[in-house]
Protein backbone atom coordinates (compact mmCIF):
# COMPACT_ATOMS: atom_id res chain seq x y z
CA UNK A 1 0.00 0.00 0.00
CA UNK A 2 2.99 2.28 0.83
CA UNK A 3 4.08 2.64 -2.70
CA UNK A 4 0.91 4.39 -3.79
CA UNK A 5 0.75 6.71 -0.96
CA UNK A 6 3.88 7.66 -0.84
CA UNK A 7 4.19 9.93 -3.95
CA UNK A 8 0.78 11.91 -2.38
CA UNK A 9 2.64 12.82 0.79
CA UNK A 10 3.85 15.60 -1.59
CA UNK A 11 1.25 18.44 -2.48
CA UNK A 12 2.09 18.81 -6.27
CA UNK A 13 1.80 15.34 -6.94
CA UNK A 14 -1.67 15.74 -5.61
CA UNK A 15 -2.80 18.71 -7.42
CA UNK A 16 -0.97 17.09 -10.30
CA UNK A 17 -3.10 13.47 -9.73
CA UNK A 18 -5.95 15.36 -9.67
CA UNK A 19 -5.55 17.84 -12.54
CA UNK A 20 -4.59 14.15 -14.74
CA UNK A 21 -7.92 12.90 -13.73
CA UNK A 22 -9.92 15.62 -14.55
CA UNK A 23 -8.10 15.86 -18.19
CA UNK A 24 -8.35 12.75 -18.68
CA UNK A 25 -12.45 12.51 -17.94
CA UNK A 26 -12.44 15.70 -20.09
CA UNK A 27 -10.82 14.55 -23.11
CA UNK A 28 -12.31 11.28 -23.30
CA UNK A 29 -15.79 12.63 -22.97
CA UNK A 30 -15.39 15.41 -25.81
CA UNK A 31 -13.24 12.92 -27.63
CA UNK A 32 -16.23 10.09 -28.38
CA UNK A 33 -17.03 13.23 -30.70
CA UNK A 34 -14.01 13.44 -31.94
CA UNK A 35 -13.82 9.79 -33.11
CA UNK A 36 -17.61 9.41 -34.36
CA UNK A 37 -17.73 12.72 -36.32
CA UNK A 38 -13.99 12.34 -37.85
CA UNK A 39 -12.39 14.74 -36.51
CA UNK A 40 -9.23 13.52 -35.28
CA UNK A 41 -7.15 15.42 -37.64
CA UNK A 42 -8.69 19.08 -36.44
CA UNK A 43 -8.43 17.83 -32.93
CA UNK A 44 -4.67 17.43 -33.48
CA UNK A 45 -4.33 20.84 -35.41
CA UNK A 46 -6.33 22.59 -32.86
CA UNK A 47 -3.54 21.23 -30.19
CA UNK A 48 -0.91 22.98 -31.77
CA UNK A 49 -2.48 25.79 -32.78
CA UNK A 50 -2.66 27.52 -30.04
CA UNK A 51 1.20 27.11 -29.33
CA UNK A 52 2.56 30.77 -30.20
CA UNK A 53 -0.68 32.03 -27.89
CA UNK A 54 0.97 30.10 -25.42
CA UNK A 55 4.13 31.35 -26.16
CA UNK A 56 3.53 34.57 -26.68
CA UNK A 57 1.91 34.49 -23.09
CA UNK A 58 4.41 33.13 -21.93
CA UNK A 59 7.21 35.51 -22.71
CA UNK A 60 5.22 37.72 -21.44
CA UNK A 61 4.24 36.38 -18.17
CA UNK A 62 0.87 36.56 -19.23
CA UNK A 63 -2.17 33.64 -18.55
CA UNK A 64 -1.06 30.30 -20.32
CA UNK A 65 -4.19 29.35 -20.47
CA UNK A 66 -5.95 32.78 -21.44
CA UNK A 67 -2.95 33.22 -24.63
CA UNK A 68 -4.07 29.86 -25.54
CA UNK A 69 -7.95 30.18 -25.80
CA UNK A 70 -7.28 32.91 -27.74
CA UNK A 71 -4.70 31.25 -30.57
CA UNK A 72 -7.64 28.48 -30.60
CA UNK A 73 -10.61 31.32 -31.51
CA UNK A 74 -8.47 32.69 -33.95
CA UNK A 75 -7.13 29.34 -35.55
CA UNK A 76 -10.78 28.04 -35.69
CA UNK A 77 -12.09 30.88 -37.45
CA UNK A 78 -8.77 31.25 -40.27
CA UNK A 79 -9.83 28.14 -40.92
CA UNK A 80 -13.24 29.00 -41.69
CA UNK A 81 -12.60 31.54 -43.84
CA UNK A 82 -9.79 30.13 -45.69
CA UNK A 83 -12.47 27.03 -46.89
CA UNK A 84 -15.73 29.64 -46.97
CA UNK A 85 -17.26 29.24 -49.99
CA UNK A 86 -14.96 26.18 -51.22
CA UNK A 87 -11.47 28.43 -51.92
CA UNK A 88 -9.60 25.55 -50.82
CA UNK A 89 -10.89 22.08 -48.51
CA UNK A 90 -11.35 22.30 -45.40
CA UNK A 91 -8.91 19.71 -44.24
CA UNK A 92 -6.14 21.86 -46.98
CA UNK A 93 -6.79 24.88 -45.00
CA UNK A 94 -6.30 23.05 -41.30
CA UNK A 95 -3.47 21.67 -42.73
CA UNK A 96 -1.98 24.96 -43.64
CA UNK A 97 -2.61 27.01 -40.77
CA UNK A 98 -1.38 23.73 -37.73
CA UNK A 99 1.74 24.21 -39.98
CA UNK A 100 2.15 27.62 -40.03
CA UNK A 101 0.66 28.10 -35.66
CA UNK A 102 3.44 25.39 -34.62
CA UNK A 103 6.07 27.04 -36.75
CA UNK A 104 5.22 30.11 -35.31
CA UNK A 105 5.06 28.81 -31.96
CA UNK A 106 8.44 27.36 -32.04
CA UNK A 107 10.26 30.46 -33.88
CA UNK A 108 8.79 32.40 -30.82
CA UNK A 109 10.16 29.98 -28.05
CA UNK A 110 13.41 29.49 -30.11
CA UNK A 111 14.05 33.16 -28.78
CA UNK A 112 13.76 32.53 -24.71
CA UNK A 113 16.92 31.55 -23.16
CA UNK A 114 15.13 28.65 -21.94
CA UNK A 115 14.20 27.46 -24.76
CA UNK A 116 14.70 23.20 -24.51
CA UNK A 117 13.21 23.30 -20.70
CA UNK A 118 10.01 25.96 -21.93
CA UNK A 119 9.50 24.44 -25.11
CA UNK A 120 9.22 20.87 -23.43
CA UNK A 121 6.88 21.57 -20.87
CA UNK A 122 4.59 23.33 -23.30
CA UNK A 123 4.84 20.10 -25.98
CA UNK A 124 4.41 17.21 -23.49
CA UNK A 125 2.96 19.33 -20.31
CA UNK A 126 4.27 20.42 -16.73
CA UNK A 127 1.80 18.22 -14.48
CA UNK A 128 3.93 18.59 -11.29
CA UNK A 129 4.04 22.47 -12.01
CA UNK A 130 0.18 22.62 -11.26
CA UNK A 131 -0.45 25.24 -9.04
CA UNK A 132 -3.59 25.72 -6.77
CA UNK A 133 -4.99 28.78 -9.11
CA UNK A 134 -4.35 26.23 -12.27
CA UNK A 135 -6.26 23.33 -10.61
CA UNK A 136 -9.34 25.69 -10.02
CA UNK A 137 -9.44 26.77 -13.55
CA UNK A 138 -9.18 23.57 -14.74
CA UNK A 139 -11.79 22.03 -12.78
CA UNK A 140 -14.17 25.07 -13.14
CA UNK A 141 -13.37 24.93 -17.18
CA UNK A 142 -13.94 21.14 -17.34
CA UNK A 143 -17.03 21.07 -15.21
CA UNK A 144 -18.67 24.40 -17.45
CA UNK A 145 -17.22 22.11 -20.56
CA UNK A 146 -18.94 18.45 -19.31
CA UNK A 147 -22.24 19.94 -18.54
CA UNK A 148 -22.76 21.91 -21.85
CA UNK A 149 -22.21 18.42 -23.67
CA UNK A 150 -24.76 16.65 -20.98
CA UNK A 151 -27.32 19.39 -21.70
CA UNK A 152 -26.83 19.29 -25.43
CA UNK A 153 -26.55 15.25 -25.29
CA UNK A 154 -29.31 14.89 -28.00
CA UNK A 155 -29.21 17.80 -30.00
CA UNK A 156 -25.50 16.90 -30.38
CA UNK A 157 -26.45 13.06 -30.84
CA UNK A 158 -28.83 14.31 -33.85
CA UNK A 159 -26.12 16.42 -35.67
CA UNK A 160 -23.08 14.07 -35.31
CA UNK A 161 -25.53 11.04 -36.29
CA UNK A 162 -28.41 11.82 -38.99
CA UNK A 163 -27.89 15.86 -40.25
CA UNK A 164 -30.89 15.35 -42.21
CA UNK A 165 -32.90 14.66 -39.28
CA UNK A 166 -31.04 17.27 -37.56
CA UNK A 167 -32.56 19.67 -41.00
CA UNK A 168 -35.94 18.23 -40.27
CA UNK A 169 -36.14 19.08 -36.70
CA UNK A 170 -34.95 22.69 -37.44
CA UNK A 171 -32.30 22.01 -35.19
CA UNK A 172 -29.63 25.50 -35.78
CA UNK A 173 -26.88 22.86 -36.82
CA UNK A 174 -24.35 25.48 -37.79
CA UNK A 175 -24.01 27.10 -34.41
CA UNK A 176 -24.52 23.89 -33.18
CA UNK A 177 -21.08 22.43 -34.86
CA UNK A 178 -19.42 25.67 -34.00
CA UNK A 179 -20.18 25.52 -30.44
CA UNK A 180 -18.78 21.72 -30.44
CA UNK A 181 -15.59 22.88 -31.90
CA UNK A 182 -15.50 26.07 -29.16
CA UNK A 183 -15.90 22.99 -26.97
CA UNK A 184 -13.18 20.97 -28.45
CA UNK A 185 -10.70 24.39 -28.08
CA UNK A 186 -11.68 24.73 -24.63
CA UNK A 187 -10.55 21.08 -23.60
CA UNK A 188 -7.23 21.31 -26.02
CA UNK A 189 -6.59 24.58 -23.60
CA UNK A 190 -7.41 22.95 -20.09
CA UNK A 191 -5.39 20.15 -20.81
CA UNK A 192 -2.35 21.59 -22.12
CA UNK A 193 -0.74 21.82 -18.33
CA UNK A 194 -1.46 17.93 -18.00
CA UNK A 195 -0.46 16.07 -21.39
CA UNK A 196 0.57 19.32 -23.04
CA UNK A 197 -0.19 20.47 -26.53
CA UNK A 198 1.49 17.28 -28.89
CA UNK A 199 0.39 14.66 -26.31
CA UNK A 200 -3.26 16.28 -25.98
CA UNK A 201 -4.73 14.85 -29.40
CA UNK A 202 -3.83 11.67 -28.10
CA UNK A 203 -5.86 11.93 -25.35
CA UNK A 204 -9.03 12.92 -26.99
CA UNK A 205 -9.03 10.08 -29.70
CA UNK A 206 -7.36 6.90 -27.72
CA UNK A 207 -9.20 6.33 -24.72
CA UNK A 208 -12.46 7.01 -27.35
CA UNK A 209 -11.49 4.96 -30.13
CA UNK A 210 -10.76 2.41 -27.10
CA UNK A 211 -14.59 2.51 -26.31
CA UNK A 212 -16.10 2.42 -29.37
CA UNK A 213 -14.52 -0.90 -29.41
CA UNK A 214 -16.12 -2.25 -25.74
CA UNK A 215 -19.75 -0.33 -26.61
CA UNK A 216 -23.00 0.19 -28.93
CA UNK A 217 -24.35 2.85 -27.44
CA UNK A 218 -23.20 6.66 -27.11
CA UNK A 219 -23.49 7.20 -23.27
CA UNK A 220 -22.26 4.17 -22.25
CA UNK A 221 -19.53 5.23 -24.67
CA UNK A 222 -18.77 8.09 -23.09
CA UNK A 223 -18.74 6.47 -19.48
CA UNK A 224 -16.39 4.04 -20.45
CA UNK A 225 -13.98 6.53 -22.60
CA UNK A 226 -14.01 8.49 -19.37
CA UNK A 227 -13.38 5.88 -16.75
CA UNK A 228 -10.07 5.01 -19.40
CA UNK A 229 -9.12 8.39 -19.33
CA UNK A 230 -9.01 8.74 -15.64
CA UNK A 231 -7.17 5.35 -15.35
CA UNK A 232 -4.43 6.26 -17.73
CA UNK A 233 -4.04 9.14 -16.36
CA UNK A 234 -3.70 7.60 -12.75
CA UNK A 235 -1.24 5.02 -13.59
CA UNK A 236 0.55 7.59 -16.19
CA UNK A 237 1.23 9.25 -13.24
CA UNK A 238 2.89 6.89 -11.05
CA UNK A 239 4.53 5.58 -13.75
CA UNK A 240 6.24 8.46 -14.46
CA UNK A 241 6.64 8.78 -10.45
CA UNK A 242 8.54 5.59 -10.02
CA UNK A 243 10.50 5.18 -13.37
CA UNK A 244 11.67 8.79 -14.14
CA UNK A 245 9.57 9.37 -17.12
CA UNK A 246 7.73 12.40 -18.40
CA UNK A 247 4.21 12.31 -17.24
CA UNK A 248 2.35 13.49 -20.61
CA UNK A 249 3.91 10.79 -22.63
CA UNK A 250 3.46 7.74 -19.44
CA UNK A 251 -0.04 8.72 -19.40
CA UNK A 252 -0.69 8.30 -23.38
CA UNK A 253 1.48 5.30 -23.24
CA UNK A 254 -0.90 3.80 -20.71
CA UNK A 255 -4.38 4.46 -22.91
CA UNK A 256 -2.56 3.03 -25.90
CA UNK A 257 -1.65 -0.06 -23.85
CA UNK A 258 -5.43 0.15 -23.02
CA UNK A 259 -6.76 0.38 -26.98
CA UNK A 260 -3.98 -2.66 -27.69
CA UNK A 261 -5.73 -4.98 -24.90
CA UNK A 262 -9.39 -3.82 -26.18
CA UNK A 263 -8.15 -4.43 -30.00
CA UNK A 264 -7.06 -7.65 -28.94
CA UNK A 265 -9.83 -8.61 -27.03
CA UNK A 266 -12.54 -7.91 -29.40
CA UNK A 267 -9.99 -9.95 -32.03
CA UNK A 268 -10.20 -13.10 -29.76
CA UNK A 269 -13.93 -12.86 -28.94
CA UNK A 270 -15.05 -12.14 -32.82
CA UNK A 271 -13.45 -15.10 -33.97
CA UNK B 1 -63.36 33.42 -50.27
CA UNK B 2 -62.48 30.64 -48.11
CA UNK B 3 -59.30 29.10 -49.45
CA UNK B 4 -57.92 25.31 -47.72
CA UNK B 5 -54.33 25.40 -48.15
CA UNK B 6 -53.33 22.75 -49.99
CA UNK B 7 -50.43 20.33 -47.81
CA UNK B 8 -47.31 20.92 -49.74
CA UNK B 9 -47.02 23.73 -52.44
CA UNK B 10 -44.15 24.23 -54.50
CA UNK B 11 -43.91 27.87 -56.42
CA UNK B 12 -41.47 28.45 -59.22
CA UNK B 13 -38.69 26.65 -57.58
CA UNK B 14 -34.88 26.54 -58.80
CA UNK B 15 -32.53 24.13 -56.91
CA UNK B 16 -29.18 23.56 -57.21
CA UNK B 17 -25.50 23.58 -56.06
CA UNK B 18 -24.02 27.22 -55.85
CA UNK B 19 -23.80 28.21 -59.09
CA UNK B 20 -25.26 25.16 -60.60
CA UNK B 21 -29.04 24.66 -61.25
CA UNK B 22 -30.17 21.13 -61.32
CA UNK B 23 -33.91 21.67 -60.71
CA UNK B 24 -35.55 25.22 -62.88
CA UNK B 25 -38.77 26.68 -62.52
CA UNK B 26 -40.87 23.57 -60.67
CA UNK B 27 -43.98 24.10 -59.48
CA UNK B 28 -46.39 21.25 -58.09
CA UNK B 29 -49.07 20.85 -55.55
CA UNK B 30 -49.60 18.14 -53.19
CA UNK B 31 -53.81 17.54 -51.47
CA UNK B 32 -54.17 16.39 -48.34
CA UNK B 33 -53.20 13.10 -47.45
CA UNK B 34 -51.86 11.91 -51.39
CA UNK B 35 -49.29 9.47 -52.35
CA UNK B 36 -47.04 11.02 -54.90
CA UNK B 37 -44.43 9.00 -56.56
CA UNK B 38 -41.54 11.13 -58.15
CA UNK B 39 -39.92 9.36 -61.48
CA UNK B 40 -37.54 10.47 -64.01
CA UNK B 41 -33.91 9.27 -65.25
CA UNK B 42 -30.82 8.91 -63.17
CA UNK B 43 -29.23 12.39 -62.37
CA UNK B 44 -32.76 14.41 -63.16
CA UNK B 45 -32.75 15.58 -59.79
CA UNK B 46 -34.86 13.67 -57.49
CA UNK B 47 -32.46 13.89 -54.87
CA UNK B 48 -31.80 17.42 -55.11
CA UNK B 49 -35.80 18.28 -54.86
CA UNK B 50 -36.21 15.86 -51.65
CA UNK B 51 -33.34 18.09 -50.06
CA UNK B 52 -35.01 20.97 -50.63
CA UNK B 53 -38.53 19.95 -49.46
CA UNK B 54 -36.35 18.78 -46.39
CA UNK B 55 -35.21 21.72 -45.92
CA UNK B 56 -31.44 20.93 -45.69
CA UNK B 57 -30.60 22.61 -49.55
CA UNK B 58 -31.90 26.23 -49.83
CA UNK B 59 -34.10 27.19 -52.91
CA UNK B 60 -32.50 29.63 -55.61
CA UNK B 61 -35.53 31.25 -56.30
CA UNK B 62 -39.26 30.42 -55.69
CA UNK B 63 -40.71 28.94 -52.23
CA UNK B 64 -42.11 25.73 -51.03
CA UNK B 65 -45.49 26.26 -48.37
CA UNK B 66 -46.76 23.71 -46.05
CA UNK B 67 -50.16 24.17 -45.12
CA UNK B 68 -50.06 27.48 -46.82
CA UNK B 69 -46.79 28.45 -45.00
CA UNK B 70 -42.91 28.76 -45.61
CA UNK B 71 -40.75 25.84 -44.80
CA UNK B 72 -39.39 26.19 -41.17
CA UNK B 73 -42.98 27.49 -39.67
CA UNK B 74 -43.80 23.70 -38.42
CA UNK B 75 -41.01 22.02 -36.49
CA UNK B 76 -42.03 18.11 -37.43
CA UNK B 77 -44.60 17.44 -39.35
CA UNK B 78 -41.97 16.50 -42.19
CA UNK B 79 -40.09 13.29 -41.64
CA UNK B 80 -38.02 11.65 -44.38
CA UNK B 81 -36.07 8.19 -44.94
CA UNK B 82 -32.36 8.47 -45.95
CA UNK B 83 -30.95 6.37 -48.98
CA UNK B 84 -29.38 3.75 -46.76
CA UNK B 85 -25.95 5.04 -47.90
CA UNK B 86 -26.22 8.38 -46.97
CA UNK B 87 -26.49 6.44 -42.85
CA UNK B 88 -23.41 6.19 -40.73
CA UNK B 89 -23.75 2.19 -39.78
CA UNK B 90 -21.21 1.85 -37.28
CA UNK B 91 -22.13 5.06 -35.48
CA UNK B 92 -23.33 3.54 -31.57
CA UNK B 93 -26.94 3.21 -31.35
CA UNK B 94 -29.44 0.60 -31.23
CA UNK B 95 -32.34 0.38 -33.09
CA UNK B 96 -34.31 1.89 -30.30
CA UNK B 97 -32.28 4.73 -29.99
CA UNK B 98 -32.82 5.59 -33.55
CA UNK B 99 -36.39 4.84 -33.41
CA UNK B 100 -36.70 7.38 -30.29
CA UNK B 101 -34.96 10.38 -32.20
CA UNK B 102 -38.29 10.36 -34.53
CA UNK B 103 -39.60 12.12 -30.90
CA UNK B 104 -36.24 14.47 -30.45
CA UNK B 105 -38.84 17.07 -32.57
CA UNK B 106 -41.47 16.80 -29.62
CA UNK B 107 -39.35 16.21 -26.76
CA UNK B 108 -37.50 19.54 -27.46
CA UNK B 109 -33.91 19.51 -26.25
CA UNK B 110 -33.60 18.83 -22.50
CA UNK B 111 -36.68 16.56 -21.71
CA UNK B 112 -36.72 13.12 -21.39
CA UNK B 113 -38.74 10.64 -23.24
CA UNK B 114 -41.83 9.88 -21.20
CA UNK B 115 -43.88 6.82 -20.73
CA UNK B 116 -46.11 7.79 -23.87
CA UNK B 117 -42.61 8.62 -25.96
CA UNK B 118 -41.26 5.07 -25.08
CA UNK B 119 -45.15 3.29 -26.10
CA UNK B 120 -44.96 4.93 -29.48
CA UNK B 121 -41.81 4.01 -29.96
CA UNK B 122 -42.17 0.52 -29.12
CA UNK B 123 -45.57 0.06 -31.11
CA UNK B 124 -43.93 1.81 -34.20
CA UNK B 125 -40.89 -0.71 -34.19
CA UNK B 126 -43.84 -3.90 -33.57
CA UNK B 127 -45.66 -2.00 -36.72
CA UNK B 128 -42.26 -2.49 -38.64
CA UNK B 129 -41.63 -5.78 -37.21
CA UNK B 130 -38.54 -5.29 -35.37
CA UNK B 131 -39.41 -4.90 -32.12
CA UNK B 132 -37.34 -7.96 -31.16
CA UNK B 133 -34.24 -5.88 -32.80
CA UNK B 134 -34.85 -2.96 -30.16
CA UNK B 135 -31.14 -3.28 -28.29
CA UNK B 136 -29.24 -4.68 -31.61
CA UNK B 137 -26.75 -1.99 -32.71
CA UNK B 138 -27.57 -0.64 -36.37
CA UNK B 139 -24.73 -1.82 -37.89
CA UNK B 140 -25.54 -5.62 -37.35
CA UNK B 141 -28.68 -5.63 -39.60
CA UNK B 142 -29.38 -6.13 -42.73
CA UNK B 143 -29.95 -3.95 -45.41
CA UNK B 144 -34.07 -4.21 -45.32
CA UNK B 145 -33.75 -4.40 -41.67
CA UNK B 146 -31.97 -1.34 -41.40
CA UNK B 147 -34.73 0.43 -43.88
CA UNK B 148 -37.32 -0.51 -42.04
CA UNK B 149 -35.54 0.86 -38.60
CA UNK B 150 -35.98 4.42 -40.04
CA UNK B 151 -39.89 3.47 -41.64
CA UNK B 152 -40.19 3.24 -37.82
CA UNK B 153 -38.65 6.40 -36.95
CA UNK B 154 -40.39 8.58 -39.10
CA UNK B 155 -44.12 6.80 -37.47
CA UNK B 156 -43.05 7.72 -34.55
CA UNK B 157 -42.27 11.19 -35.86
CA UNK B 158 -46.07 11.43 -36.33
CA UNK B 159 -45.68 13.65 -39.65
CA UNK B 160 -48.15 14.92 -41.55
CA UNK B 161 -45.49 14.76 -44.91
CA UNK B 162 -43.14 11.86 -44.98
CA UNK B 163 -40.71 11.77 -48.18
CA UNK B 164 -38.46 8.35 -49.34
CA UNK B 165 -36.14 8.42 -51.19
CA UNK B 166 -35.44 5.24 -53.54
CA UNK B 167 -37.03 3.24 -50.62
CA UNK B 168 -37.64 0.26 -53.31
CA UNK B 169 -33.82 0.21 -54.50
CA UNK B 170 -31.45 -2.99 -52.59
CA UNK B 171 -33.87 -3.99 -50.70
CA UNK B 172 -35.61 -7.85 -49.68
CA UNK B 173 -39.20 -8.74 -50.62
CA UNK B 174 -40.19 -8.62 -47.09
CA UNK B 175 -39.21 -5.04 -46.53
CA UNK B 176 -41.11 -3.46 -50.13
CA UNK B 177 -44.15 -5.77 -48.78
CA UNK B 178 -43.72 -3.97 -45.27
CA UNK B 179 -42.82 -0.39 -46.84
CA UNK B 180 -45.93 -0.97 -49.05
CA UNK B 181 -48.18 -1.65 -46.22
CA UNK B 182 -46.66 1.16 -44.13
CA UNK B 183 -47.85 3.33 -47.24
CA UNK B 184 -51.70 2.29 -47.22
CA UNK B 185 -51.07 2.76 -43.14
CA UNK B 186 -50.36 6.19 -43.63
CA UNK B 187 -53.06 6.83 -45.90
CA UNK B 188 -55.87 5.37 -43.36
CA UNK B 189 -53.91 8.25 -41.28
CA UNK B 190 -53.94 10.90 -43.97
CA UNK B 191 -50.63 11.37 -44.05
CA UNK B 192 -49.18 12.86 -47.27
CA UNK B 193 -46.27 10.64 -48.85
CA UNK B 194 -43.81 11.66 -51.68
CA UNK B 195 -41.84 8.92 -52.88
CA UNK B 196 -39.03 8.55 -55.16
CA UNK B 197 -38.83 5.31 -57.05
CA UNK B 198 -36.97 3.95 -60.50
CA UNK B 199 -40.36 1.14 -60.90
CA UNK B 200 -42.21 3.19 -63.29
CA UNK B 201 -44.73 0.14 -62.88
CA UNK B 202 -45.22 0.50 -59.23
CA UNK B 203 -45.62 4.04 -59.50
CA UNK B 204 -48.29 3.42 -62.04
CA UNK B 205 -49.99 0.65 -59.46
CA UNK B 206 -49.61 1.87 -56.14
CA UNK B 207 -49.74 5.94 -56.68
CA UNK B 208 -52.38 8.64 -56.57
CA UNK B 209 -50.50 10.94 -58.54
CA UNK B 210 -46.82 11.01 -60.80
CA UNK B 211 -44.35 13.24 -60.83
CA UNK B 212 -42.37 12.94 -63.71
CA UNK B 213 -39.43 15.74 -63.90
CA UNK B 214 -35.70 15.72 -65.81
CA UNK B 215 -33.82 18.77 -64.18
CA UNK B 216 -37.80 20.34 -64.84
CA UNK B 217 -41.36 19.35 -64.58
CA UNK B 218 -42.33 17.13 -67.57
CA UNK B 219 -45.89 15.77 -66.31
CA UNK B 220 -47.37 15.71 -63.14
CA UNK B 221 -50.82 13.93 -62.44
CA UNK B 222 -52.73 10.91 -61.97
CA UNK B 223 -50.61 7.94 -63.47
CA UNK B 224 -53.12 7.47 -66.46
CA UNK B 225 -52.50 11.36 -67.17
CA UNK B 226 -48.50 10.99 -67.13
CA UNK B 227 -47.49 7.70 -68.37
CA UNK B 228 -48.34 8.34 -72.04
CA UNK B 229 -45.29 7.51 -74.03
CA UNK B 230 -45.01 11.69 -75.51
CA UNK B 231 -43.94 12.10 -71.94
CA UNK B 232 -41.65 9.17 -70.92
CA UNK B 233 -39.56 10.41 -74.42
CA UNK B 234 -39.40 13.48 -72.97
CA UNK B 235 -37.67 12.29 -70.10
CA UNK B 236 -36.09 9.24 -70.93
CA UNK B 237 -35.22 9.49 -74.42
CA UNK B 238 -34.62 6.38 -76.02
CA UNK B 239 -33.66 4.41 -73.35
CA UNK B 240 -37.58 3.49 -72.57
CA UNK B 241 -39.19 0.60 -73.83
CA UNK B 242 -43.28 0.27 -73.72
CA UNK B 243 -44.11 -3.64 -74.41
CA UNK B 244 -47.05 -4.27 -75.81
CA UNK B 245 -49.01 -4.98 -72.25
CA UNK B 246 -47.87 -2.20 -71.29
CA UNK B 247 -44.93 -2.74 -69.07
CA UNK B 248 -42.19 -0.22 -68.65
CA UNK B 249 -38.57 -0.52 -68.99
CA UNK B 250 -36.10 1.56 -68.59
CA UNK B 251 -32.74 0.94 -69.55
CA UNK B 252 -30.02 3.38 -67.69
CA UNK B 253 -26.97 1.00 -68.11
CA UNK B 254 -24.27 3.43 -68.18
CA UNK B 255 -26.08 7.35 -66.64
CA UNK B 256 -24.14 10.37 -65.63
CA UNK B 257 -24.58 9.13 -62.20
CA UNK B 258 -24.35 12.31 -60.43
CA UNK B 259 -26.61 11.48 -57.42
CA UNK B 260 -25.52 8.11 -56.65
CA UNK B 261 -29.04 6.18 -57.46
CA UNK B 262 -28.30 2.81 -58.48
CA UNK B 263 -28.94 0.99 -61.24
CA UNK B 264 -32.77 -0.41 -61.38
CA UNK B 265 -34.86 -1.13 -63.57
CA UNK B 266 -38.95 -1.48 -63.66
CA UNK B 267 -40.41 -5.05 -63.45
Amino acid sequence: MNWLLAPLAYQFMQRGLLASVIVGVLCAVMGTYVVLRGMAFLGDAMAHAILPGVAIAYIFKGDLLLGAGIAAVAVALAIGLFSKDGAVKEDTAIGILFAAALSLGVALISSMQTYAVDLSHILFGNVLGVSPSDLWMIAGLSLAILLTVGLLFKPFLVISFDPVLAATLRLPAELLRNLMLVLLALTVVVSLQTVGVSLAAAMLVTPAATAYLLTRRLFPMMLVSALIGALSSIIGLYLSYYFNIVSGSAIVLTATLFFLLAFLWKRIRGT
Amino acid sequence: MTHTPHRLEIENASIGYGEKVVMRDLSFQVPHGARVAVVGPNGAGKSTLFKALVGILPLQSGRILIHGESLGTHKDCVAYIPQREDVDWRFPVTVSDVVMMGRFGQLGWFHRPSKMDKQLVRKSMEQMGIADLAERSIGQLSGGQQQRVFLARAIAQEPHILLMDEPFTGVDVTTQETTLNLLDHLRSQHVTTIVSTHDLNLAASRFDLVLLINHKLIAYGTPREVFVSENLAQAFGNSLLVMENGMMLVDECCPPDEEHHQHAEAK
